[in-house]
């Protein structure tokens, strides 16, 4: 287990590298990847059974970033982790890159599922959670879901579907940081409230402070002990989290900060 | 000869394979009875999941089980298959390149009576334009059964697509299928039918009457849309002064494009696109539909005789 101290430096190296890799190619979503990236540090480094010796193959834990568009979150912690060498962050969103805009489950291992177009992802994570049951595999499947995302009509389909097969090896994380490209989830489209829906739908409901290591952790732990049940666990964050002027603020949804900007998130991402 | 409905073979294959083999999971969507997957479930009731009636899940799902080591054939109505869950098709299983069958039952106008809802004439098109994805239709019981198994020893996404009303068989049990071969039923001279399903068994019969006629057409059986028989289309074009494809499907799309594909690239020929002319079906018994969309043998003749001058 790594301690508090030492997770919040990987998660500042993660939020760096997620502002370096969007500046870098110019384009990439830092709002939604910076509102998640406490939780992948949490999930990759203190709680799924991944490492060198098995990141490539299935025989392990699993997590399906069903919000696709929070790659950069994703490429840094897997390179934060020692599986992906950090310098080839810098090829994110380039021609001939493995690191493509949304992620491709071919090009790099510990990416178990393309994802990208929202909706998709919990539904691939549900077939994962099956397979797992017909193999008596143990290993437990992740999926973060995006609030926004939960607007789609697939997630809760899949909702319905993991509820009906029980599938207690699977749990539903949903980044709950209030905003999407157009503004205010509650605003443009209310997919309010994901508790109540979750539970009609068969789920074992928990929140955290996804900011807070020691309130994710216990999430997940009452996630694991939940047997015959998936569990869903509405984390709430900060769109944005640690670059202030991205804090909070739809229009950095998807879009890359200038040299200017990128040097000020930087630098306040040292501190601490 | 006897006679049964592609989908009804495409389950008994079905049944026999995940006897045989452990990491088959099949899964429907509410259509087990009539898709005939629920053949699978009555020897593997735990590798047989009913997804519902929620088609973009199922094949999502799908995606998922295949990442995880499995052989998926997901079955549903043609229609709801290809439409309601084209993209989750697109993006969760075809652009991982992940191992997905995707068995459309009910294709086509001789879907009957339920009518242009239920009758999908454009599923040949949205597969065949998706990149690893294969396109089979088998003609008859025995293809079908080829092609299940085939899919499964196959590795990547495959369309596979199945009729509702039975069907006269055509091939014996020698039978086998081969993945990009067309099958030559029937060498003719100087006009050929290219054909897809149940349209073999009414250009056999076309064939059967023109021959009565003094006309002596080539009839080519093509179960694999993509990828398909360029050699053999090539050689067609070569030695006929006229092609005609011959497909439950709208013209646009479907066999008939994937052959002038490969005429015009290669070999360019005159061709008559017999199918469903960019118009939408409607209720009626599959025979009375196919008289009147133009896709009976009776109407592949009275095609004949205009178009041949």
């Amino acid at each position: 287990m790594y301690t508090n101290v030492e997770l919040k430096k990987h998660a500042r190296n993660i939020r760096r590298n997620i502002i370096k890799m969007v500046h870098h190619a110019k384009s990439g979503h830092p709002g939604g990847s910076l509102s998640c990236a406490d939780i992948l540090t949490w999930l990759f480094f203190n709680e799924m059974d991944i490492d060198q010796n098995n990141v490539a193959t299935i025989n392990r834990d699993r997590f399906v970033l069903s919000k696709g568009h929070a790659s950069p979150a994703l490429y840094a912690v897997l390179s934060e982790r020692g599986f992906l060498d950090e310098s080839e962050l810098m090829t994110f969103r380039e021609i001939n890159s493995r690191l493509q805009g949304h992620p491709n489950m071919n090009e790099v291992a510990g990416v178990d599922m393309s994802t990208g177009s929202l909706g998709q992802g919990l539904s691939a994570a549900v077939g994962m959670a099956l397979a797992n049951r017909l193999d008596q595999n143990d290993h437990r499947i992740y999926c973060l879901v995006g609030d926004g995302e939960a607007e789609e009509g697939q997630i809760w389909e899949a909702a319905m579907a993991a509820g009906h097969y029980h599938l207690d090896q699977l749990c539903a994380i949903i980044d709950f940081n209030g905003l999407q490209i157009d503004g205010d989830v509650r605003e443009v489209m209310n997919p309010l409230p994901f508790d109540e829906k979750f539970a009609a739908f068969g789920w074992n409901v928990t929140t955290c402070d996804g900011h807070d290591f020691d309130s994710i952790q216990q999430a997940l732990a009452l996630a694991k002990q939940t047997k015959g049940k998936p569990t869903a666990i509405i984390a709430t964050t900060i769109k944005g989290k640690g670059v202030s002027y991205m804090e909070n603020n739809a229009a950095w949804h998807g879009s890359a900060p200038n040299d200017e900007l990128c040097q000020q998130a930087l630098e306040e991402l040292e501190g601490e | 000869m006897g006679k049964i409905a592609t989908r009804e073979a495409y389950g008994n294959a079905l049944r026999k394979l995940v006897e045989e083999r452990s990491d088959i999971v099949v899964l429907d969507a509410d259509l087990s009875k009539s898709t005939k997957s629920f053949e699978a479930k009555k020897v593997a009731p735990e590798r047989h999941f009913n997804m519902g009636i929620a088609e973009g899940n199922m094949m999502a799902v799908a995606a998922g089980l295949a990442a995880s080591g499995k052989t998926v054939f997901a079955s549903t109505f043609a229609m709801f298959a290809t439409g309601r869950a084209f993209e989750q098709i697109r993006n969760s299983v075809a652009y991982p390149n992940l191992n997905v069958k995707v068995c459309g039952s009910h294709s086509g106008i001789t879907v009957g009576e339920d009518g242009a809802t239920h009758q999908a004439l454009e599923d040949i098109a949205i597969m065949r334009a998706i990149p690893n994805m294969v396109v089979l239709q088998p003609c008859d019981g025995k293809e079908a059964e080829e092609i299940t198994r085939f899919a499964s020893t196959y590795k990547g996404p495959m369309y596979l697509r199945f009729g509702r009303s039975a069907v006269e068989d055509v091939h014996d049990d020698s039978y086998h299928f081969e993945l990009g071969k067309g099958e030559m039923l029937h060498q003719g001279k100087d006009i050929a039918f290219v054909a897809t399903g149940l349209m073999v068994q009414e250009a056999l019969k076309a064939a059967e009457m023109l021959r009565e006629e003094g006309m002596d057409p080539t009839v080519v059986n093509m179960p694999c849309i993509k990828p398909i028989d360029e050699t053999l289309i090539i050689e067609l074009a070569r030695n006929h002064r006229l092609i005609y494809t011959l497909e439950e499907h709208n013209v646009i799309g479907g066999l008939g494009s994937a052959v002038s594909e490969v005429c015009a690239k290669n070999q360019p020929v005159k061709m008559v696109m017999i199918g469903t002319q960019d118009v939408f079906g409607e209720s009626g018994k599959p025979q009375e539909l196919l008289d009147k969309y133009g896709l009976s043998a009776k109407r592949i003749v009275e095609k004949v005789k205009e178009t041949i001058q």
